[in-house]
């Protein structure tokens, strides 16, 4: 492809509507407090959040640079990347002419996984307060996720029935390190008022469950956490499916966030083998396990696949449906999609539709 | 039970071919108690020890074996007549390198584990190599001492029919961890791949979200603890250190292989600076020292996809013929997947693994 053409592409690249499926707002702690009992503060201020590993101030795999995030994503204000609606809107929204941008809040702050369950309660009510009134309030582009204290599912769904009414929560958010593999029945309410809110689950990669990051136990590199991430969500989406998670919610989408997708035919392809085997084991399957990844499940972009030979990309692309792929750009970390520039320049327009934001539009109801 | 195989299987196969993957089957304790030292063998009578069976592979579970193999207890392949029948009859290979899945590296006692891994091999040996020269055989160490396991492979290695050196995917900690380099440079001295084959020590739940509840969760997340163990291996630099290292993975699945690339050579582009001696993509570096079974290949039946996944790998040195008997991966005689080409059959068959197997290529001279 010449350059000429090239350029071409990317400018009406640039013209079509983007929807970004993961943009992490850092949600800081004094945002919160107007949130939380003075109980709860007062804990946070003397025991901080407990994840389940040892570090009460970093990372287990300390990440590549600080905050996990682009050096210029650092605000003029002197605050972290991703906490300044104003300095995002700037670089991010307004810069890539971006329509949507789900929010996708991490961190310590959304007491995601804490040890402690009803600190983790109280932290995400808080965290979806600060989404709807810091930011959605603010700019209406940003459209907030129900952070939910996903380690006890009837909490879980009490926190989704409590949001459920407000139209701009527009995906019910876990991580997807849970403390058991996210298809088990102890997750199962969060399932059960997600179907009836009629909200996607968006399923973000990440978090500390407790278990080595490997059936082998501990890697040691964060390039290993980044890498293997991947089997995580392979687990997760395994479960999901041998548990019967899809026979008892048909109508349940789940979003998998920063998973990568490349590897989603392989597994399918190999869950149908082992069932075609085993299937006397998991009666309550009433289809091929690749039947229910084509029906119930979504990923998006970010880190986009780069495989040497662009036709192989596509392949695997088509492999999962262009009408299950969404972009995302996972601003402001430092491993950022470029809207303009990390889609395969060989897409089709109608493909780049679909990928941009016909499907996030169709499945967030945007 | 087919033991006596008058028809070839046609022309599916190849004849002569080096089947990298073949499991002989312990039935109990009691098949190694002649091999046992005599303390070892006198604790597993008093305390009751029966079998070390692993459930990553039920006896019962159809996967484990195809009916028409199994014997009257259920067990396939306890003999080498009934295995080389099959195998080498008429499957027609030529050569066939026993991988023994008995459960020793469930033991967490050190001393139990040598014990074990000693009788094993010996009886490996004896029941199995002895009876028949087309077979060949894996050394089975035991994980749980690094000492123990070199000691292992300087006593066994001494016998040319053992072609490598034996682990299971899941162990207690990562295998490129360096405690466990004096394993590889034991091996390579002998000039013996590392052969990973699944299976799991159950040190660590089988996935990173816990323990599974179905047993076919346990089974399709062997598939995770091999690219984990890739990424290990290379992270931590064993192929700087021990660059005439070859790893085999054996019933790991081939078509995760080429995503999981995408994902980590994009990564070490980004975070390389981590691990400054992984000085090449680590693509490259799967290419030059990794080769993986063909059972399972995980793809539909579909020849046109079975075709373009191979193509996804980007090599043709990489895959290495296996039946993988007695699992049950395949009907019939299919021991080789529709869609790859003749050409490349040949080499799967024959030269990518005698390129592997420096021990097969002193047979061929």
């Amino acid at each position: 492809m010449n350059m000429e053409v090239m350029s071409k592409e990317r400018a009406q690249g640039a013209r079509l509507s983007i929807v970004d499926c993961d943009f992490h707002p850092r949600l800081t702690h004094e945002q919160m407090k107007p949130f939380l009992t003075n109980q709860w503060w007062s804990y946070l201020q003397t025991y901080g959040s407990r994840q389940r590993h040892g570090q009460a101030k970093g990372y287990n795999y300390p990440k590549i640079a600080p905050q996990a995030s682009r050096r210029d994503a650092w605000p003029p204000n002197g605050g972290t990347p991703g906490s300044d609606v104003d300095f995002c809107r700037e670089q991010h929204l307004d810069f890539y002419g971006i329509d949507h941008a789900i929010l996708t809040p991490l961190g310590q702050s959304t007491g995601n996984g804490d040890q402690n369950g009803e600190l983790s309660a109280a932290l995400a009510s808080a965290a979806n307060d600060v989404q709807f009134t810091q930011w959605h309030a603010r700019d209406a582009r940003f459209k907030p996720s129900i952070v939910v204290p996903y380690e006890d599912g009837v909490a879980a769904a009490a926190e989704v029935r409590k949001r459920a009414s407000n139209k701009e929560f527009k995906q019910v958010f876990l991580l997807s390190r849970t403390a058991e593999a996210a298809g088990r029945k102890r997750y199962w309410p969060i399932y059960e008022a997600a179907v009836e809110a009629g909200l996607p689950v968006g399923i973000h990669a990440f978090g500390y469950g407790g278990w080595p990051l490997t059936n082998s136990g501990h890697p040691s590199f964060y390039i290993e956490e980044m890498t293997e991430h991947a089997t995580g969500a392979q687990a997760m989406v395994t479960s999901f499916i041998m548990e019967g998670v899809f026979e008892r919610f048909p109508g349940l989408k789940v979003v998998l966030i920063e998973c990568g997708f490349g590897w989603l035919p392989s597994l399918g392809w190999r869950l149908d083998k082992n069932w075609k085997r085993l299937k006397d084991e998991v009666p309550h399957l009433k289809k091929a396990p690749s039947e229910y990844i084509r029906e119930n499940f979504w990923v998006t972009t970010q880190p986009m696949e780069e495989t040497e030979n662009p036709d192989h990309l596509i392949e695997v692309m088509e492999w999962i449906g262009f009408d299950r792929i969404m972009f995302s750009s996972d601003y402001p970390h430092w491993d950022f999609d470029d809207p303009f520039t990390s889609l395969p320049p060989s897409l089709t327009i109608a493909q780049r539709r679909m990928v941009y934001a016909d499907n996030a539009r169709a499945l967030y109801k945007l | 039970m087919s033991i006596s195989s008058p028809e070839p299987a046609g022309p599916s196969l190849e004849p002569g071919a080096i089947d990298c993957d073949v499991h002989p089957t312990v039935p109990d304790n009691k098949a190694l108690l002649p091999y046992l030292e005599p303390f070892w063998a006198e604790s597993i009578v008093s305390r009751g020890i029966a079998s070390l069976e692993s459930i990553s592979y039920p006896t019962k579970s159809p996967l484990t074996s195809r009916p028409e193999w199994r014997g009257k207890d259920g067990f396939a392949a306890t003999g080498a007549t009934e295995l080389a029948a099959q195998v080498c009859g008429r499957w027609q290979a030529g050569t066939a390198i026993l991988n023994c899945l008995y459960g020793v590296q469930l033991v967490y006692s050190e001393d139990m584990a040598r014990a074990f891994c000693c009788a094993l091999n010996d009886w490996i040996a004896k029941e199995w190599l002895d009876r028949d020269p087309r077979l060949r055989a894996s050394i089975v160490v035991p994980m749980q001492n690094v000492e123990y396991a070199v000691d292992e492979i300087e006593r066994c290695a001494r016998d040319r029919r053992f072609v490598q050196v034996l682990m299971l995917c899941m162990q207690e900690v990562p295998l490129g961890r360096r405690h466990y380099w004096p394993i590889y440079a034991a091996a390579i001295r002998h000039g013996l791949p590392i052969g990973i084959h699944a299976g799991s020590a159950y040190r660590n739940p089988v996935t990173a979200l816990g323990w599974p509840t179905w047993y076919i969760e346990d089974y399709a997340a062997q598939s995770q603890g091999f690219q984990s163990q890739v990424a290990s291996l290379i992270t931590e630099g064993v192929f700087a250190k021990h660059p005439e290292l070859k790893v085999v993975l054996i019933e790991s699945g081939v078509t995760w292989l080429s995503a999981f690339l995408w994902r980590f050579d994009k990564f070490w582009r980004g975070l390389r600076t981590e691990v400054p001696w992984v000085d090449r993509s680590p693509g490259e570096i799967v290419r030059d020292h990794f080769r993986m079974t063909i059972q399972p290949l995980d793809t539909p039946d579909d020849p046109h996809i079975v075709e373009r996944a191979i193509e996804h790998l980007r090599s043709d040195d990489i895959l290495l013929y296996a039946s993988d008997y007695p699992h049950w991966q395949f009907e019939g005689d299919a021991t080789m997947p529709a869609g790859i080409s003749p050409a490349l059959r040949r080499k799967i068959a024959i030269d990518n693994p005698l390129a592997t197997y420096a021990r097969l290529r002193e047979d061929a001279r």
